[in-house]
């Protein structure tokens, strides 16, 4: 229960530096998403129920201040980038680092490519090459940098969770 | 000191299942959502008293590491002063360009003597923007007013130099505003000095060189120019009638050699909006 405390608030708190602090860095209006690294980082660190747990969560307070009305759909997909970032569990080796970098290079494509998909082609913008090279990739890219730095956090604190006991 | 790990035996529900449940769920919130407010209300309820005080804690962290580099002593004396100084500018600025709209309407009035003045004075409430969207693909942000300082859903949003957006949500202590740069933007707008209706859409792909799109402009006279106004039409149903939007910077002429579109440069400068005003009053006949 406190395993999950702390994780709600960690989310909480990323979402909030999301929306405030990561505009102030943003570069040529391109800010990294913090969000999936965190989902995807706990699915594979903690398994599926973790990521989806993680990912539920980050995706309702985008729904709730940001979804237009609709409640449910970055819920939704960021609840499955939480599962199937949780499948790759036992690939996970904490020194590692590898694993961690191609699962959140993905895990962001594949949220853009979503995002791109529902709220973009949807509305008949289909200059998908545009956004590939102006949105998507410059954000993954940006992504990845903030990784670097953001991961050995988010595994110290893993590893100090586990140490007290918090399966 | 090795630990033992204590493994007791409890049921968890596989994942797999809880995946379905969320699933279902997410599914069943949107549909729920679209149609209806009833669960939405509570949910941006919640969010009033936890994300929100929050946001306007850190964007005051954020602000102060861009300028950090000023001194910090009397920084935040000139930044309250500044922050009353904006809001007097802008004030001043809604009020200037009403009177200049007041001017054109004016002559037009000679013309049709007896017609109501649509361009009353506004009731406004100034409110600080606290937070953006986190993603990239749109720009939609938060100010820290809310329904208990009476916004409601559409009302539109200013600053003194022009149309900023309109409210897309509302909770008691926060709303969220779609910016008209936005790519899911449309603005039913005219060119000022002809009267010829425009649809002025923001598109993603201009946003960095901070432009807006329009499109079916129908100039048989060949009247409009580079360089002239457009403003918020009087046939729209969400915005009010005559807000500033923008000056048109370039017009080419459709493939069905019909229409023009083109792009127009906003009077706002979005990349940096610290505080906005909110229009108290809802597009005259507009009822849900």
């Amino acid at each position: 229960m406190i395993r999950k405390s702390i994780e709600f608030l960690l989310v909480f708190f990323c979402f909030i530096l999301q929306c405030t602090f990561f505009h102030f860095i943003s570069l040529g209006g391109i800010a990294p998403n913090l969000l999936i690294i965190l989902t995807s980082a706990f699915g594979f660190m903690k398994g599926r129920t973790e990521g989806m747990f993680v990912g539920f969560f980050s995706g309702l307070m985008m729904d709730v201040l940001f979804g237009n009305g609709i409640i449910g759909l970055y819920t939704l997909i960021y609840t499955y980038i939480g599962f199937f970032n949780g499948m790759f569990n036992r690939l996970f080796f904490p020194d590692d680092v590898r694993l961690p970098i191609i699962l959140i290079t993905f895990s962001d494509l594949v949220y853009c490519f979503i995002v791109y998909v529902l709220t973009f082609l949807l509305r008949s913008r289909f200059d998908f090459s545009y956004y590939l090279l102006h949105v998507i990739i410059p954000e993954t890219v940006y992504t990845i940098f903030i990784t670097i730095l953001f991961y050995r956090l988010l595994l110290k604190l893993e590893t100090s969770l586990e140490k007290f006991g918090m399966e | 000191m090795a630990r033992v790990k204590l493994k007791r035996k409890k049921f968890e529900l596989p994942s797999r299942y809880i995946l379905a449940i969320i699933t279902f769920f997410c599914i069943a919130m949107m549909l729920l959502t679209f149609f209806t407010d009833a669960v939405s209300a509570p949910l941006s309820g919640i969010a009033a008293y936890t994300v929100v005080p929050f946001e306007r804690g850190f964007d005051s962290i954020g602000e102060k590491f861009t300028s950090r580099m000023n001194d910090f002593k009397n920084l935040k004396e000139v930044l309250d002063r500044n922050e009353a100084l904006q809001n007097r500018v802008n004030e001043l600025s809604q009020l200037n360009s009403q009177l200049t709209r007041d001017r054109y309407e004016l002559e037009e009035l000679r013309d049709f003597y007896g017609l109501a003045d649509q361009l009353s004075d506004y009731d406004t409430v100034g409110a600080r923007v606290i937070g953006k969207d986190p993603g990239n693909w749109f720009s939609v942000f938060l100010i820290d007013k809310g329904s208990r300082d009476g916004l409601a859903v559409d009302m539109n949003v200013i600053t003194g130099s022009g149309l900023v957006g309109i409210i897309t949500e509302v909770g008691p202590t926060w709303a969220s505003v779609r910016s008209i740069i936005d790519d899911s933007s449309n603005v039913s707008a005219m060119v000022l000095n002809t009267q010829d209706s425009v649809m002025v859409s923001g598109d993603l792909k201009l946003i960095s060189e901070g432009d807006i799109r329009f499109e079916h402009l129908l100039d048989e006279d060949e009247r409009v120019v580079v360089g002239d106004q457009i403003v918020t039409s009087n046939i729209s149903d969400k915005f009010l009638p005559g807000i500033n939007i923008g000056y048109i910077s370039s017009i080419d002429k459709d493939p069905n050699n019909l229409t023009k579109s083109g792009t127009l440069t906003p009077g706002v400068d979005f990349k940096h909006i610290g505080t906005v005003l909110v229009i108290k009053e809802l597009k005259a006949g507009k009822k849900d």
